[in-house]
């Protein structure tokens, strides 16, 4: 059994709103282990990206214990690093100084200019952007915006990479391609992934796990699915296989006949 | 790349027509003022020669530089050409309204006497008598002062208010109340503290710079991206970081346009405010030729007055569009 790196325990998220309390999340029980790819699925709304600001440390959970590394979450950590839905660069720093300024926050205090120069520059590098370090992120595509905001993350070297809908934004094909580098980098850095995504190809395709949510409000984890497809996993080989179409019907029965949204 | 030139060809001719129509209605609107001025007729046959350029141009696709220089010519036209038969209008009017004689001087009487003014900007003939030049320098230096001070207080005042609920809630009622108020009314208690005039006047600047300064900024603080200051928590920068790469930056554009509106009201107000204070300064000095029923030099403050505040304004819209990253 792998360590496990996350830990979640009976955790619920309530908000105070003018209307009274809003339940948003209840019940969660969920460990993620060491070098896990989770992705977390629901309709809109149901809480996910709830769950995640929670392991990420922006919020605080109403009730239940988070732990990360034994330690309990007390609010955001470099260990814990976030791909946002919109990229969320600075856009009055260059793709470079983007990852610099994460790179400077985690390893300053130990390493000499250079090394985090050298830091920032790989991080750019793994991710296929080492040409566009001097741009600007207006100058650069959607695609090209998500890699960078990708290795921002990952040159903080977390020990879990929390992504929220990263690929949500970009057109299907931008999208393929990057769930394609990001299975590389998966398996090259051995990272923890936890995804936040609507989209139940990607789940399968990227994730060992995927964790199914109620709807909200009030919402749970209604199912687990192992994926037990093998790695490295092919794209087109995928789209024959017998074990991949069986998970894909597993959580689309869940989503559209057990959670189906009662029209919104 | 041939291919391209060829293809932007009916653009280019479009945009002939256009500086055609042009070059006719300014030549229609010099018959109108019944007036030929010296500026505008010449300005009519640098159209007619820009034209006949154009033409050329035309008829000689083989020369792209010719062609170039044309468009660019034809571009630049585009731009001065409406502006200067604005001006051409204002001036015939003026021209008419003022025929008849009457206590108020006709353009070319104001020429002429700017003409003598301008010769001689920087003479100094004691304290109440100096060239124009240093009255201006003169009303440019208090609204430095003033809006100086104003901006290393508003600043710093309108980023606490917009990171710190409590406080904004505190003050606002009262800059609600304040800021509605004409800087003029602030005068007396600048007489009253500082005990001079000049001190005074700069006080008034003062008070009506900081109210836009203050606003904006906090405005531009509470307006941050959420999303910008998320990955501040989640990088866990240091707030030193948090200000320097995240706030600052973001709020800068909002800053300047509360910089650029302090200085619009500063420049509006220090005329009025030399009025009444006196000294040096290009409002004491319309003040002063009314009392020397000098009209022409009023009507020609008018203009330097006009012409600063474009300058300063056109400025600060540079400053700010380097600084916008929105647009990006």
């Amino acid at each position: 059994m792998t360590k496990k790196i996350v830990q979640i325990e009976n955790v619920g998220q309530s908000f105070d709103t003018k209307k009274g309390r809003f339940v948003a999340l209840r019940d969660i029980d969920l460990d993620i282990h060491e070098g896990e790819s989770i992705a977390l699925i629901g309709h809109s709304g149901c809480g996910k990206s709830t769950l995640l600001n929670l392991i990420a440390g922006l919020t605080r959970p109403s009730s239940g214990v988070m732990l990360c590394g034994g330690r309990e979450i007390a609010g955001p950590g470099p260990e814990r690093a976030v791909v946002f839905q919109n990229h969320s660069l600075l856009p009055w720093l260059t793709c470079f100084d983007n990852v610099y300024l994460a790179v400077e926050r985690v390893f300053a205090a130990k390493e000499g200019k250079a090394s985090l120069k050298q830091r920032t520059h790989e991080a750019l590098e793994l991710v296929g952007l080492a040409h566009a370090e001097t741009k600007f992120p207006h100058e650069i595509s959607g695609g090209m915006k998500q890699r960078v905001g990708i290795a921002r993350a990952l040159s903080m070297q977390p020990r879990i990479l929390l992504m929220d809908e990263p690929f949500g934004a970009l057109d299907a094909l931008t999208r393929a391609n990057l769930q394609d580098e990001l299975m590389k980098i998966l398996a090259a850095t051995k990272a923890t992934m936890v995804m936040v995504t609507h989209d139940v190809d990607e789940a399968v395709l990227l994730s060992d796990r995927v964790v199914m949510l109620t709807n909200g409000p009030a919402a749970t984890i209604g199912e687990i699915l192992e994926v037990g497809i093998e790695r490295p996993r092919d794209r087109l080989a995928l789209a024959h296989d017998a074990q991949f179409g069986e998970c894909r019907a597993a959580i689309m029965e869940f989503l559209y006949h057990k959670q189906l949204k009662r029209a919104a | 790349m041939t291919a391209a030139m060829i293809a932007a060809r009916p653009g280019n001719m479009a945009g002939t027509d256009a500086t055609e129509a042009d070059a006719g209605r300014t030549a229609v609107s010099i018959d109108e003022t019944g007036n030929e001025l010296p500026a505008t007729a010449s300005a009519s046959k640098v159209a007619d020669g820009v034209k006949e350029k154009a033409e050329k141009s035309l008829s000689l696709p083989a020369e792209p530089l010719a062609g170039r220089i044309g468009e660019w010519a034809r571009a630049l036209l585009g731009i001065v050409l409406p502006p200067l038969a604005g001006l051409a209008l204002l001036i015939g009017i003026w021209h008419l309204a003022t025929f008849g004689g009457g206590g108020i001087p006709g353009p070319g009487q104001t020429w002429d006497a700017a003409v003598a003014l301008f010769s001689d900007p920087f003479y100094v003939d004691g304290p109440n008598d100096q060239g124009i030049g240093w009255n201006v320098l003169a009303s440019l230096e208090r609204v430095g002062i003033g809006f100086g001070i104003a901006a290393l207080v508003g600043i710093p005042a309108g980023f606490l208010l917009g990171r710190f609920a409590l406080l904004s809630q505190m003050l606002n009622p009262i800059i609600s109340l304040l800021r509605p108020v004409s800087p003029l009314a602030w005068l007396p208690i600048g007489l009253l503290v500082f005990q001079r005039a000049d001190p005074a006047a700069t006080w008034t600047i003062f008070i009506c710079s900081i109210w836009p300064m203050i606003l904006n900024t906090a405005q531009g603080v509470t307006r941050v991206p959420q999303d910008y200051l998320n990955v501040a928590r989640v990088l866990n920068l240091s707030e030193w970081k948090v200000f320097t790469r995240i706030l600052f930056p973001a709020v800068l554009p909002y800053m300047l346009t509360g910089i650029r509106l302090s200085i619009g009201t500063a420049w509006l107000v220090i005329v009025a405010a030399e009025m009444l204070t006196g000294g040096v300064g290009i409002g004491f000095w319309v003040w002063d030729e009314w009392n020397n029923l000098k009209v022409e030099h009023i009507i020609i403050a008018i203009f330097v007055i006009g012409i600063v505040g474009l300058i300063l304004e056109q400025m600060l819209m540079l400053v700010a569009r380097r600084f916008s990253y929105e647009n990006r």
